[in-house]
């Protein structure tokens, strides 16, 4: 029976009713086209400097900027969006496959999974979580793919928690003892049955995640951990564009914070609106 | 200002129509509504889901949804137009004048405050009372309800109180102030048969002896015979029919209170009798199907070898708290347990019917888990067709061929399939796992076959489960549980949470079934009339003991021990010879 | 029933000590993931090989996993966390000196919060539709998306460079003034104890935009989660029974709604502060507040380790005692709450 037909009609009503979707949705896209395209459509190379040209206003031929060292600030922003936007997909995607298997473990047996996954977690969120990415990029070394695994470690538990929680609801309901009468074993009823049914929530969970992942990423930076200069990242170029505010010169900052939190806020409202997407239950 | 007690009319409803604003545009809760109340009189409106009877509780009360606003029509209570009023006058009426009482009493009440200083809230707003006056008017409140010791329990939260406690504390709450017209909103659904008697009684009790009047909102037709003075039936937000109780059911003029009058099972009626009436909602097993799929014939019904032995089955689960309680030196090793299934023993045969009968707590579906092996019993043996079934530990069961021989069909058949497969995808489910049935042919041919035995129009085996009614789910159930020709089927309580209308087919499908397949089944119920009607033998279950067994007619109409006839006696239902 | 309480407050107390021994457990990890050798990083800059040495043996670094474990949690006990190389003093005594900074600012953008956040999402859920209600749900949704580097920056650039209205963002004084003498370490409450109102202004003016940066960075998730709560709560069972039975609206929305939504409030607010204390160390290095934070942000330039460390048990203690504290008010609050939840 067709069942794409209907989901693509039940797509068309939710964007329709919530143009704000629509548009986190388009914008969404876009940043997705800047990541993967962003090295070939910046009009300057972002490592290009050009101390004569250094800390000019927006202008035509510049519509962001030059920063102190000449660069094109549009050029670097729009590159930056892959490194950040690589950085967060890397951590949340790890997080979410480890999170949720360790979460779903523990809330389907229980017992001593349970309370092993539990202290884990416990111990995780015992700490102000940018302040252990801290503790552990210093720990592990100053570099970019630390950077992912402190951000993946901290973000663990979000997941685990969801996944537990989700799963610990249905683990009694009336269809997971109809799937142990139809034969199934409990492997495939943690798989074939509850899996589906705990999806959309972690699918709003990512979606919230991402958004914070991006803000931990470039906060990270912006303190002087990760990324090193001259590459182009939107927390450090909010770093090094901050001396410059109390200057007057604001465009060196306020671009890639713009740009930064504009991205943030997409995932956000994506992650609200997926929520009513993947529902069936407010299909009609 | 109309003179009161002169008023004939004490409550005067005149062609009432609310309407809502859904997704889909604005739909008609209820049109054309109307009835009036006398002094004193107790007033029912029986209906089932959709019907819009609580619709027209809430619109008199003013407590509709934002979504829903009354279109046309009156609402005179004592000469104030109830509709008219400013919201201020109206908090002026509610609760002194008018009061309501809601299903699901431990939700209603705030969860964190002590139940004595709800009560207080109350009479300090309305009778403009002091503390210390208020308290002691409180525990009185608390005292007419008879909650033993009031003193103490006035501290107590909802979450410490039973169910009918808290129903209580909510009656307590709605009469303090001495209102003279009470909206009792399915008061008693999710209550047991007894504690549901004792709370009716009390209601009654109060409304006698203040005065007051009262609607009871209900869906059970027995509960409105027994309680009420008048009924006013109503369907699709219409009123259908109103009269007097003995009117209603002597001589009942439209076909819907006919139809739900005979669906309503009593203690003398047959399975037939419920369905007399022709229903168009609901289409009945074709003959076609069942003769095709019938696998076993008639003479096996005469074998009546023992399909299953139950020996001194016990289960004792743990309490929670035990650890920590135990920590703090307090000696809980005795009360730290708890007998769900308490040493019973009992017999089924072949091609029988046996009913499992009980409150909530009495162990019957604790039972039943241990026999379809989903839970492991602490200590007994469960004998299934000569071989001891607790040899092998439930964990392991559904990989094991016995899987195919014992299913069961569950109480909530919404919770019971998964909200992400199909109608088609869950019945398949048994026939892959366990039949192995990968064809994809042979499975459709079968799952056919079994829509058209169970009553369900193929179109539907696409859908999801929100998008079928309560019945289609449960024939989708049943559908499920009959696949893999199981000899042995458990019915949990499967008709409990369905519109009375739609019981009576589903139990008329169920009795066809089991004699065109030969199942034997094991029913169980809090309900003894729907018991009695598909099972020829009856246990009644009390605190985890059989406490009697016997042929179900027997038990029903001559019941020996006394919990028995508790239970039977706090059944309501509509007796002529009563009136 | 008092004893009762009493009883579930004391294993409340009790409960946080599995997470104290986490919290240990990591921060050895930590301490030990370090590339190159532990023992130089605490013997500090001046160090000479014997000292190192010496250092080695008393962290004992030649033993086992499990005995290094029990010499640092022995150490930390009394306090002692390792030399800062950076500054050549105990990184304990660093800690100490600075915390009151940070939590003067901690405090105070809290409250802030606190102070628009729930009046608002009251008003947003008792006004559903309302432009009250659009705007609660346009700055929740903002708010979370806004980096606290970046509001920090932009305050700093309306407020102080177009408006000149607030002074510059050079920590907790102008430097014409003195510090108050020192009782609690809070400016605010040491310059109004020494009656001292300039002192108390010019502090409260260096206070207020670092900290209305970080109250907005709270904003967002205690409105949405106020605004939650109070919808739950005004939708729920219990209130249209209150409704009901005619009780006026002030009692409803107070003693029946807002206690109710109080519980899931609080639960958040121990999340917001973990959150903030994060933050904290970015706006820290916005407006170079003499804090932690930014005691944390150059010992990470300088590879002084053991600050770092230090600073994270630190914070993480903090977190531990402010969830405690939580705990307990929730348990005072929720009868439901028993020994076992």
């Amino acid at each position: 029976m067709n069942t794409v037909a209907p989901f693509i009609r039940h797509v068309k009503y939710v964007m329709s009713e919530n143009l704000v979707t629509l548009f986190a949705f388009g914008l969404f896209i876009g940043l997705v086209v800047l990541a993967f395209l962003g090295p070939l459509i910046a009009p300057y190379d972002p490592l290009a400097t050009n101390a004569v040209n250094a800390l000019r206003p927006p202008s035509w031929a510049h519509p962001f900027g030059t920063d102190h060292l000449g660069r094109d600030v549009f050029s670097r922003v729009i590159v930056a969006t892959q490194l950040d936007l690589g950085i967060a997909v890397a951590a949340v995607g790890i997080s979410f496959i480890i999170g949720s298997a360790l979460g779903c473990a523990a809330g389907f047996w229980g017992g001593w999974i349970d309370r092993i996954v539990g202290r884990v977690t416990d111990t995780v969120m015992a700490f102000p979580l940018f302040v252990l990415a801290m503790g552990i990029v210093a720990s592990l070394g100053n570099s970019v793919e630390n950077i992912i695994y402190a951000t993946a470690i901290i973000n663990l538990p979000f997941y685990s928690r969801v996944a537990r929680s989700e799963v610990a609801i249905r683990r009694n309901a009336g269809y997971v003892q109809a799937a142990k009468l139809s034969g199934c074993s409990d492997v495939r009823i943690l798989v074939t049955q509850l899996f589906p049914n705990i999806l959309p929530p972690m699918m709003v969970q990512i979606s919230l995640n991402m958004g914070w992942a991006i803000l931990n990423a470039a906060g990270l930076s912006f303190i002087g951990l990760g990324v090193r200069p001259p590459d182009a990242e939107w927390g450090i170029m909010v770093a090094e564009g901050a001396t410059y505010i109390v200057s007057g010169e604001w465009w060196l900052a306020m671009f890639p914070g713009l740009v930064l939190m504009l991205a943030v806020f997409c995932f956000n409202l994506l992650g609200d609106g997926l929520r009513d997407l993947v529902d069936p239950q407010r299909r009609t | 200002m109309s003179n009161r007690t002169n008023n004939p009319s004490f409550l005067a409803v005149e062609n009432l129509s609310v309407e809502f604003k859904t997704r889909n545009g604005r739909v008609k809760a209820i049109s054309d509504v109307s009835f009036t109340l006398s002094k004193g009189e107790v007033v029912g409106i029986v209906g089932e889901s959709g019907s819009g009877k609580s619709v027209t509780a809430y619109t008199l009360m003013r407590l509709l949804d934002q979504a829903g606003a009354p279109t046309d029509g009156t609402a005179k209570f004592d000469g104030i137009s109830l509709l008219d009023i400013s919201e201020p006058e109206m908090r002026e009426l509610r609760g002194r004048e008018v009061s309501m009482i809601f299903q699901n009493p431990r939700a209603a009440l705030n969860p964190i405050r002590p139940v004595g200083k709800q009560i207080e809230d109350v009479l300090i707003k309305h009778v403009r009372a002091s503390r210390s006056n208020a308290r002691a008017k409180a525990i009185e409140m608390l005292d007419k309800v008879k909650i033993l010791d009031p003193e103490s329990r006035y501290w107590s939260y909802p979450f410490e109180l039973s169910g009918g406690m808290c129903q209580r504390v909510m009656i307590a709450i709605a009469v303090a102030c001495d209102p003279r017209l009470i909206i009792a909103d399915e008061p008693t659904t999710g209550l047991d048969v007894t504690t549901q008697k004792i709370t009716m009684d009390l209601i009654q009790d109060l409304t006698r002896s203040r005065g007051m009047s009262a609607i009871l909102i209900t869906h059970d037709l027995g509960l409105a015979a027994q309680y009420c003075d008048r009924i006013i039936v109503m369907q699709d937000g219409k009123i259908v029919e109103q009269a007097p109780v003995r009117e209603l059911f002597n001589s009942p003029s439209h076909p819907y209170t006919q139809k739900l009058i005979a669906a309503s099972p009593g203690p003398y009626s047959e399975l037939a009798d419920l369905t007399r009436i022709a229903s168009t909602k609901n289409t009945p097993p074709s003959k076609e199907g069942i003769s095709k799929s019938a696998h076993r014939t008639r003479s096996d019904f005469l074998k009546h070898e023992s399909l299953l032995s139950v020996r001194n089955l016990v289960k004792v689960f743990k309490k929670s708290g035990a650890k920590g309680a135990r920590w703090l030196g307090s000696n809980t090793s005795d009360e730290s347990l708890f007998r769900a299934v308490d040493n019973i023993s009992f017999d089924l045969k072949q091609g029988e019917s046996l009913g499992l009968v009980g409150e909530s707590g009495c162990g019957k579906s604790t039972t039943s888990s241990m026999i379809t092996r989903l839970m492991d019993p602490t200590s007994g043996q469960i004998i299934f067709d000569g071989e001891d079934l607790t040899e092998f530990p439930a964990k392991e069961f559904s990989r094991l061929p016995q899987r195919m021989k014992i299913q069961m069909v569950f109480q909530d058949a919404h919770d019971s399939l998964n909200p992400r497969y199909t109608a088609r995808d869950a019945i398949a489910e048994p026939l892959i796992r366990l039949q192995k049935l990968k064809d994809k042919q042979k499975l459709d041919a079968r799952i056919s076959e079994l829509a058209e035995q169970v009553g369900l129009p193929k179109h539907l085996l696409s859908r999801f489960p929100h998008q079928l009614s309560g019945g289609q789910k449960a024939r989708v159930g049943i559908a499920r549980a009959i696949s893999v020709n199981p000899k042995l089927l458990i019915l949990d309580e499967p008709t409990s949470a369905l519109d009375v209308s739609v019981q009576a087919v589903v139990l008329l499908l169920l009795d066809n079934l089991r004699r065109e397949l030969g199942m034997s089944y094991i029913f169980v119920s809090h309900d003894l009339n729907v018991v009695r009607l598909l099972c020829e033998r009856v246990i009644v279950m009390n605190k985890g003991q059989i406490v009697e067994t016997g042929i179900s007619d027997e038990v029903l109409r001559n019941p020996k021990n006394s919990y028995t006839c508790e239970l039977i006696s706090a059944i309501p239902h509509f007796e002529p010879a009563r009136l | 029933m008092h004893d009762n309480k009493l009883v579930q407050i004391t294993l409340r107390v009790l409960q946080s000590v599995p997470s104290i021994i986490g919290i240990v457990v990591i921060s050895f990890a930590l301490t030990r993931a370090l590339p190159g050798d532990p023992a130089v990083y605490f013997a500090g800059d001046i160090a000479d090989e014997e000292s190192i040495q010496l250092i080695r043996e008393q962290l004992g670094l030649n033993r086992s996993w499990l005995e290094q474990l029990g010499i640092y949690a022995a150490n930390l006990v009394q306090g002692n966390l390792g030399m800062s190389l950076n500054t050549g003093r105990p990184v304990s005594e660093e800690l100490l000196e600075r915390l009151p900074a940070s939590l003067e600012l901690t405090l105070f953008g809290l409250g802030l919060a606190i102070i628009v956040a729930v009046p608002l999402g009251i008003l947003a859920a008792t006004r559903p539709g309302s432009w009250v209600d659009q705007l609660c749900r346009i700055l929740v949704t903002a708010g979370v998306s806004v980096p606290t580097f970046f509001t920090g920056l932009l305050l700093i650039y309306i407020f102080y460079y177009l408006l000149g209205w607030s002074p510059s963002p050079l920590g907790r004084l102008d430097i014409l003034y003195l510090s108050p003498p020192q009782v609690t370490g809070f400016y605010l409450v040491d310059s109004l104890l020494a009656k001292d109102i300039e002192t108390f202004w010019a502090a409260f003016k260096q206070l207020l935009l670092p900290a209305i940066t970080l109250g907005l960075f709270a904003l967002a998730p205690l409105a949405r989660m106020t605004r939650g709560a109070m919808l739950n709560a005004l939708g729920s069972e219990y209130v249209r029974t209150a409704r009901a039975n005619g009780l006026s609206q002030t009692t409803i929305l107070i003693t029946y709604a807002l206690k109710n939504a109080s519980l899931p409030i609080l639960t958040v607010l121990g999340m917001v502060f973990s959150f903030l204390l994060g933050a904290n160390v970015l706006v820290e290095k916005v407006f170079s507040w003499p804090g932690i934070g930014s005691f944390a942000i150059e010992a990470l330039i300088a590879s002084d380790y053991a600050a770092v460390q230090g600073f994270v048990l630190c914070m993480a203690l903090l977190f531990v005692v402010v969830n405690l504290i939580i705990d307990v008010i929730l348990t005072l609050i929720d009868p439901r709450i028993t020994l076992e939840s």
